[in-house]
């Protein structure tokens, strides 16, 4: 009884001494993803997509600056609570830099990351806000910002049948993630003259928007805008498809205009059209080399049909950015083996232009990303892509958000949310 | 051998009454309170890193055991089922949210306790259908509760003081000269205060259900008609069992909220919290304060505990860790309550009949 006993202890002791075990020379870039739960059909694309580049850049170049890198995912469901243990399990591991793939997630952990010294980026997602870098210098959302990327959205339209006198539906998902933009929608219709008509989707009503699309129409708007996620999209475009409202008038953010929300519909849903920032498709090198090295000899998880396609090309930019951030502050220190606060750095002094992204094997794939102090969203410029029934195309140039609308409004936000934080962390910029 | 009470004589009723009536158990609480206060703030768990222990093992257990506390008060001890624990929880934080930010240098102890009154006289409104109802109705009623709680965090926007997320958000806040709370506050400082408040909670529920209140509450739960025909007032026996168990759930949320997950928005007070909660009491055991721990402590950790261990020690993939940990939890679920229906408490009670005859068994 006591041998046994004794050796029970002894087992668990190995058990946990190994838990604790850490390795040294390595450049730990946690992800918070999300394979199981609601919304696991876009979450293994996004995870996929982010890991397989870091892959690549081992299996290719040997990581960055020579140090392997370990892209670690934490596993949340896309539940907030479940990202913040995510997020305390790596306080004290260095790491560099947190990709919370969530706007719930983000908003949590938002005020820890000047305590702790790791950079949030989240790239497409999080606090509009987060763009003004002098308020939050450790948050960062390039390319662009919800509130961004709404006013092009609306320019689109404008230049497509004109905005005056018009209404225009706006169908989101009601969590933060979709009131985000909804302020941006408010200063904007009077402004430019057309009227706006909310139609909130309670979470547990993903699924079943019937009632929703009576609404819309009785009440007949020109165009409707959707901020929807997981199964509300493909939900949406049914019921918009049904009730005959035209796809080619009903637009989903960057968000909402994936592979994994229209491939069920195929030709059902053509015309939809959708806001991105990445392009689709596998024609490019650096892609091609993740095929190469990661995808075909089996090393990931991905499926050979996956590179290529919105979210996982999506993914991997976020990985690029991180992984130039990681090169630019090893250019910055000197060090091969950075910190979250050398990251960060990084992150500002950002320079993705169009020959950076061609050296990268990823000309033309989206807009300069050019960070400053200052700035934490970048240009912020999208464009639209349409779905002809079996594959998204990209239908305009880039479109350059309303900087003159945004920017007040991103700095009276930015002052809302500190307002009433006491010893937040701001920093000054020349 | 070690548990046994021979030799311990009562001469007085007092004694006989205490809350521990044996030295044994009077030691062994000791020694727990020594553990919890002095020896993980030292060492923390071996072989985990301290602000894992911290965060996302102790504090939540802590937290979630005051939950289990105030849910077993209705569940087990006035036996009053409660679906609503998530969005009660939710009152309280949001309760705390409000109080904090409409009198910012109000003490941060003092706005926690109030948000549990709060959350009390919002219980007691919704415990009212309970004077008519009973049982699986009553599920009904708490259950819609729940849902016009959540319902009212999101479109209230007063209430998360117009927030462009829609969430609300503790900052940093000092008491005698600590920061206690918010993004700055040290683990070890929120570890300290949310302990004390247990302890302090359960030493007044353990006196609370020995004494005439609670008594009342088991006579209801017990045979409703007969304890009225003795004299106890189902009204207040009633609405006073959710009043105190709303108490307990808004302290817990008001906790959760600031000195754990330091933001929240409504997702964190679900139905699907709720039924988490719901499974603490019911593996710990219907009508036990033991239990509650127990069953707090068995529900949060082992899903944390097989993650972690899984990704570290043996390499495996977060997300096939994150589908075994909850296959593991629920085969433990039904597995604990086929072996033993009484939940945890009842293990431990057995355990403790064993001990005394161990190691011989006449």
């Amino acid at each position: 009884m006591k041998k046994l006993l004794i050796g029970a202890v002894m087992a668990l002791g190995t058990v946990f001494s190994s838990v604790s075990l850490s390795f040294a020379d390595e450049l730990l870039v946690p992800t918070m993803s999300y394979r199981v739960g609601p919304y696991a059909a876009n979450g293994t694309m996004i995870a996929n997509g982010f890991t397989d580049y870091f892959m690549m850049l081992n299996e290719r170049d040997g990581g960055i600056g020579g140090v392997k890198v370990k892209a670690e995912e934490c596993e949340t469901g896309y539940k907030a609570q479940v990202g913040v243990e995510c997020y305390e399990s790596y306080r004290g591991k260095n790491a560099l830099v947190h990709t919370p793939n969530s706007t719930g997630i983000t908003l949590q952990i938002l005020q820890k990351a000047p305590e702790d010294e790791v950079p949030i980026l989240t790239m497409g997602y999080g606090l509009s806000a987060a763009a003004k870098g002098e308020t939050f210098p450790w948050a960062f959302n390039y390319p662009a910002s919800y509130w961004s990327q709404m006013t092009s959205i609306l320019s689109y339209i404008d230049s497509q049948t004109g905005l005056k006198g018009k209404k225009i539906g706006f169908l989101y998902l009601d969590v933060g993630y979709g009131r985000e933009p909804i302020p941006v929608l408010e200063e904007l219709g009077p402004k430019m003259g057309f009227e706006t008509l909310l139609v909130p989707v309670a979470g547990k009503e993903m699924q079943n928007q019937s009632s929703h699309w009576l609404t819309i129409r009785k009440e007949k708007p020109d165009w409707v805008i959707m901020w929807g996620w997981g199964a509300m999209n493909p939900t949406a475009i049914k019921e918009a498809a049904k009730t005959r409202f035209p796809l080619d008038r009903f637009i989903g953010n960057w968000w909402s205009g994936a592979h994994v929300d229209t491939e069920a519909l195929g030709s059902k849903a053509k015309g939809y059209l959708a806001s991105s920032f990445t392009t689709t498709g596998t024609d490019f090198p650096a892609i091609q080399d993740m095929i190469k090295y990661v995808v075909k000899p089996g090393k990931s998880k991905t499926e050979m049909g996956m590179p290529g396609k919105v979210l996982y090309n999506r993914a991997m930019f976020n990985a690029v950015i991180i992984a130039e951030a990681i090169t630019v502050a090893q250019k910055m220190t000197g060090k091969k083996n950075v910190t979250g606060a050398d990251v960060r750095l990084g992150l500002e002094n950002i320079k993705l232009d169009e020959a950076r992204l061609k050296e990268l094997g990823l000309e033309g794939f989206t807009a300069p990303v050019i960070g400053s102090c200052a700035d934490h969203e970048s240009g912020g410029s999208i464009f639209v892509q349409q779905w002809d029934g079996s594959d998204w195309k990209r239908i305009t140039g880039l479109i350059p958000p309303m900087t003159d609308v945004v920017q007040p409004l991103l700095t009276a936000a930015a002052e809302k949310y500190v307002s009433d934080k006491s010893g937040w962390t701001t920093q000054k910029c020349n | 051998m070690f548990y046994r009470e021979t030799g311990q004589f009562k001469s007085k009723y007092k004694e006989e009454l205490a809350a521990f009536p044996l030295a044994e158990d009077k030691v062994g609480i000791a020694i727990l309170l020594v553990i919890a206060y002095v020896f993980i703030p030292i060492f923390g768990i071996p072989g985990l890193s301290f602000e894992f222990t911290m965060g996302a093992i102790m504090i939540p257990v802590f937290i979630f055991t005051i939950t289990t506390l105030g849910l077993n008060i209705l569940l087990g001890f006035a036996g009053q089922i409660s679906l609503g624990t998530g969005a009660f929880m939710g009152v309280g934080a949001y309760s705390c949210y409000k109080i904090m930010t409409i009198f910012p240098d109000l003490n941060i102890i003092i706005c926690v306790i109030l948000s549990g009154l709060v959350t009390a006289i919002v219980g007691m409104i919704f415990g009212l259908p309970s004077l008519k109802i009973k049982g699986f109705y009553l599920i009904v009623a708490t259950l819609a509760a729940q849902f016009f709680l959540e319902w009212a965090f999101i479109r209230v926007a007063w209430l998360y003081n117009y927030n462009d997320s829609g969430g609300i958000e503790g900052t940093n806040k000092e008491m005698f000269g600590l920061i206690v709370s918010g993004p700055q506050s040290d683990a070890l400082t929120r570890y300290f205060i949310v302990l004390t408040l247990l302890v302090l909670l359960t030493w007044l529920a353990s006196n609370v259900i020995r004494g005439r209140i609670g008594r009342s509450w088991m006579m209801i739960r017990d045979m409703d008609i007969a304890a009225e025909l003795i004299g106890v007032r189902p009204l207040t026996a009633k609405l006073s069992a959710f009043a105190f168990s709303s108490f307990y759930i808004g302290i817990s949320g008001a906790l959760m909220v600031f000195f754990w997950l330091g933001a929240a928005e409504v997702e964190s007070f679900d139905v699907s919290h709720s039924f988490t909660y719901l499974f603490m009491v019911i593996i710990g055991g219907l009508g036990s304060i033991t239990g509650s721990y127990m069953g707090a402590a068995l529900v949060w950790v082992i899903p944390v505990l097989i993650k972690e261990i899984g990704k570290t020690a043996f390499g495996f993939d977060a997300f096939v860790m994150e589908n075994f940990s909850i296959i593991f939890l629920g085969v433990a679920i039904v597995v604990i309550l086929i072996v033993e229906p009484h939940g945890l408490a009842r293990l431990w009670q057995i355990t403790k009949q064993k001990l005394r005859l161990w190691p011989f068994p006449y």
